[in-house]
């Protein structure tokens, strides 16, 4: 007994102190709206309620769209940092799976497709909740399509961020010659590290998220 | 000449160069052979010796580890053995006084029942009143002779007729009293039952008091055996102690898988109170370490009504205190137990809740119909018995103070034994390395003589020769003198 009561001591001890990295994650979705892609919205909306029944309270979820030109707050449907509370972050999540809903069921496609700016504004946001897991899912077929007018070439900053390709679709043109499709997710891989991403990822299969999500 | 073929006297010839090395490799080794049989021996010395003295203060350590170990086992056999003995003091006390309280008042009964007994068979001993005195005049005038007088003959018939009636009413009269006294006699039978019940009542309560008469004696024989401290009261104890270790071992298992029960009840809801994204480590979350805190507390407020209870004696601080003090103890440590018992049962429904309103959400967010559960009083069950077992775990936690002392005094002498066990196998495990040492040192030696076998033979041929030779001397010398 006079060693339960020091372990309860030690944990009261601990709980003053606590442990100063965080635990929570955050989750950036990029969903591609240009071309035909945008039929696969429907899907994009499989990973958001996979998503929203996999994080935890004290996590945080985004969902965008990449448009013409993505970067900007405009192009965020949904945004949430879960109450710690799991009764409030529960309540939080309907909502979000509604938004997300209302979001799919309307969507238009664009003209072009700025992944990049996507990218950037996905970073910009995960970095700012301070989670200490953040990632990055893109739900595209990873075609950058630029107008004239939009400056994407530089380098960009992903330091300790993963990202995830999912449901990277082949084109027609890649099926006429596959080097496309894998010289595209190469030169995506490429970009992604060459920014400092912590892991890059390509996953088609929906069923295999949890080798991403899957908390032990 | 190739650097592998230094060493070769005669490079062009190696069976010669190793001849003339080993020649003189024994020279040297036979030159050298008492300080290196010393320097042999003092190395094995130098080993053995500090692993002798290592095993010997090993032994002497385990020695007094040993005698404080039955030191401490039999003051607390005694100890215990002594408040045992005061119970049953107490015990045959209070038999005494429950039991032989109410002796005199059974005794005048039994005495009363004896009297009326005894008057009823003074009663029985009443002989009908004897045949009246005119019957001996009867006598006298049935011995008359008859004549043939019908005067007398008249006389005597009447006198027949008085006395068959009067024989008549003497003989019903005589039966009417037997019939009394065996009446009285059938009205023994309660009074005699009652006296069974009562004498089958002192024997019984003679033959508790003789028992726990009997359980004293044990008790004291045992006591005295402790304060003659004799090897067989320490083998018990001893015994007694392993016995109790693994039984309070077991049942504190037994009391660790409630204590993860109640933990797995409250660990989530408690997450609402104190959130769920906090963490002490890595993979310790704080609604957790808050779970395992209301639980140690809950255990810690047993162990107070345990103690205030005296039920366990190991807080002496609370055992010394005063009835008053110790009464309110007893109820505030009740009164907070019963309190989280209740918070316990509140976080039980509160988890329930919360798993049923994310399995809600996840229904909701599936792309495939899940299938709807039936919401009747059948699915009301767990949460019911989740409530339940939240208000009584807190409290079955509770009693694990008992074993918990259990615990603590026989690990006294349990890991007092394994520890002599552990000191004794370290002191033989030096003390065989110490001989080891030793006979190896001696093995060395034989090794160094065998390899200088030669120089060796041809001194021990020379010394002979030698001795001899000076025993001739010797001979020749003694002769001259006898001369």
């Amino acid at each position: 007994m006079i060693r339960a009561l020091l372990y309860a001591l030690l944990a009261t001890a601990l709980a003053g102190c606590g442990d100063p990295r965080s635990h929570a994650q955050a989750v950036y979705v990029l969903v591609d709206t240009s071309g035909t892609y945008a039929q696969e919205a429907n899907k994009a909306q499989v990973i958001v309620n996979y998503l929203l029944g996999t994080l935890q309270p004290g996590d945080s979820l985004a969902v965008a769209r990449v448009e013409s030109r993505s970067f900007s707050e405009k192009d965020i449907i949904a945004k949430a940092t879960f109450d710690r509370r799991p009764s409030q972050a529960n309540a939080q999540k309907r909502a979000f799976r509604d938004t997300t809903n209302g979001f799919v069921a309307g969507v238009r496609s664009s003209r072009y497709t700025d992944i990049t700016g996507g990218l950037l504004q996905g970073a910009e946001f995960l970095r700012e909740t301070g989670a200490g897991t953040k990632t990055l899912v893109i739900f595209s077929d990873m075609q950058e399509e630029l107008d004239k007018v939009t400056v994407r070439d530089f380098p960009i900053d992903l330091k300790n961020i993963r990202v995830v390709a999912v449901n990277v679709v082949k084109l027609k043109t890649d099926n006429v010659d596959p080097r496309r499709y894998f010289g595209r997710l190469e030169a995506w891989q490429k970009r992604v590290q060459g920014a400092g991403a912590t892991e890059w990822r390509v996953i088609n299969d929906l069923e295999r998220l949890d080798t991403i999500f899957g908390r032990s | 000449m190739t650097s592998s073929k230094f060493w070769m006297v005669w490079p062009d010839n190696v069976g010669l160069s190793v001849l003339v090395l080993a020649v003189v490799a024994m020279a040297f080794l036979y030159a050298a052979r008492k300080p290196m049989h010393d320097l042999i021996r003092s190395s094995g010395g130098a080993l053995g010796g500090p692993l002798r003295i290592a095993a010997r203060w090993l032994l002497a350590a385990a020695n007094e580890i040993n005698h404080r170990n039955k030191a401490v086992l039999l003051a607390h056999g005694r100890q215990e053995t002594g408040q045992r003995i005061e119970r049953e003091f107490e015990r045959l006390g209070a038999l005494v006084t429950r039991d032989l309280q109410g002796y005199p008042t059974l005794q005048r009964k039994l005495l009363d029942e004896i009297t009326r007994i005894e008057e009823d068979y003074k009663k029985c001993g009443e002989v009908p009143p004897p045949p009246p005195e005119w019957a001996e005049a009867v006598a006298s005038v049935a011995k008359v002779k008859t004549t043939g007088n019908e005067l007398v003959l008249r006389v005597l018939e009447e006198i027949n007729r008085s006395i068959t009636s009067i024989h008549d009413k003497t003989l019903a009269e005589y039966r009417r009293a037997y019939e009394r006294r065996h009446k009285i006699l059938e009205s023994f039978m309660p009074f005699w039952r009652s006296v069974d019940k009562t004498l089958t009542a002192v024997d019984q309560k003679l033959s508790g008091l003789q028992n726990g008469a009997a359980t004293v004696d044990a008790q004291m024989e045992k006591y005295e055996a402790i304060v003659a401290k004799t090897d067989k009261a320490e083998h018990a104890l001893t015994v007694s102690a392993f016995t109790q270790f693994a039984i309070a071992l077991l049942v504190m298992l037994i009391a660790a898988g409630g204590a993860f029960i109640n933990f797995k009840l409250i660990a989530l809801p408690m997450s609402e109170m104190v959130g769920a994204g906090d963490y002490l480590t890595s993979t310790l979350r704080t609604s957790e370490v808050a779970a395992l805190v209301i639980i140690f507390v809950e255990a810690s407020m047993g162990l107070f009504v345990m103690e205030a209870l005296r039920i366990t004696h190991l807080f002496p601080r609370i055992a010394s205190l005063g009835d008053q003090m110790r009464r309110r103890i007893l109820w505030i440590a009740l009164v907070l137990l019963v309190t989280l018992a209740g918070v316990e049962a509140a976080l039980a429904l509160m988890r329930d809740m919360l798993i049923a309103d994310k399995q809600a959400l996840l229904q909701s967010l599936a792309t495939a119909p899940q299938p709807i559960a039936t919401d009747g009083w059948v699915a009301h069950i767990p949460t019911a018995g989740q409530m339940l077992l939240g208000f009584i775990l807190p409290f079955a936690l509770a009693f694990i103070a008992i074993p918990l002392e259990s615990l603590i005094h026989s690990t006294r002498t349990v890991g007092g034994v394994l520890l002599v066990a552990l000191v004794d196998t370290a002191a033989l495990v030096l003390r065989v390395l110490a001989n080891v040492a030793r006979r190896m040192a001696r093995v060395l030696i034989t090794l160094y003589d065998v390899a200088i076998v030669v120089p060796l033979l041809v001194d021990r041929v020379a010394r002979a020769g030698f001795a001899a030779k000076r025993g001739t001397v010797d001979v020749e010398d003694s002769a001259w003198r006898r001369s």
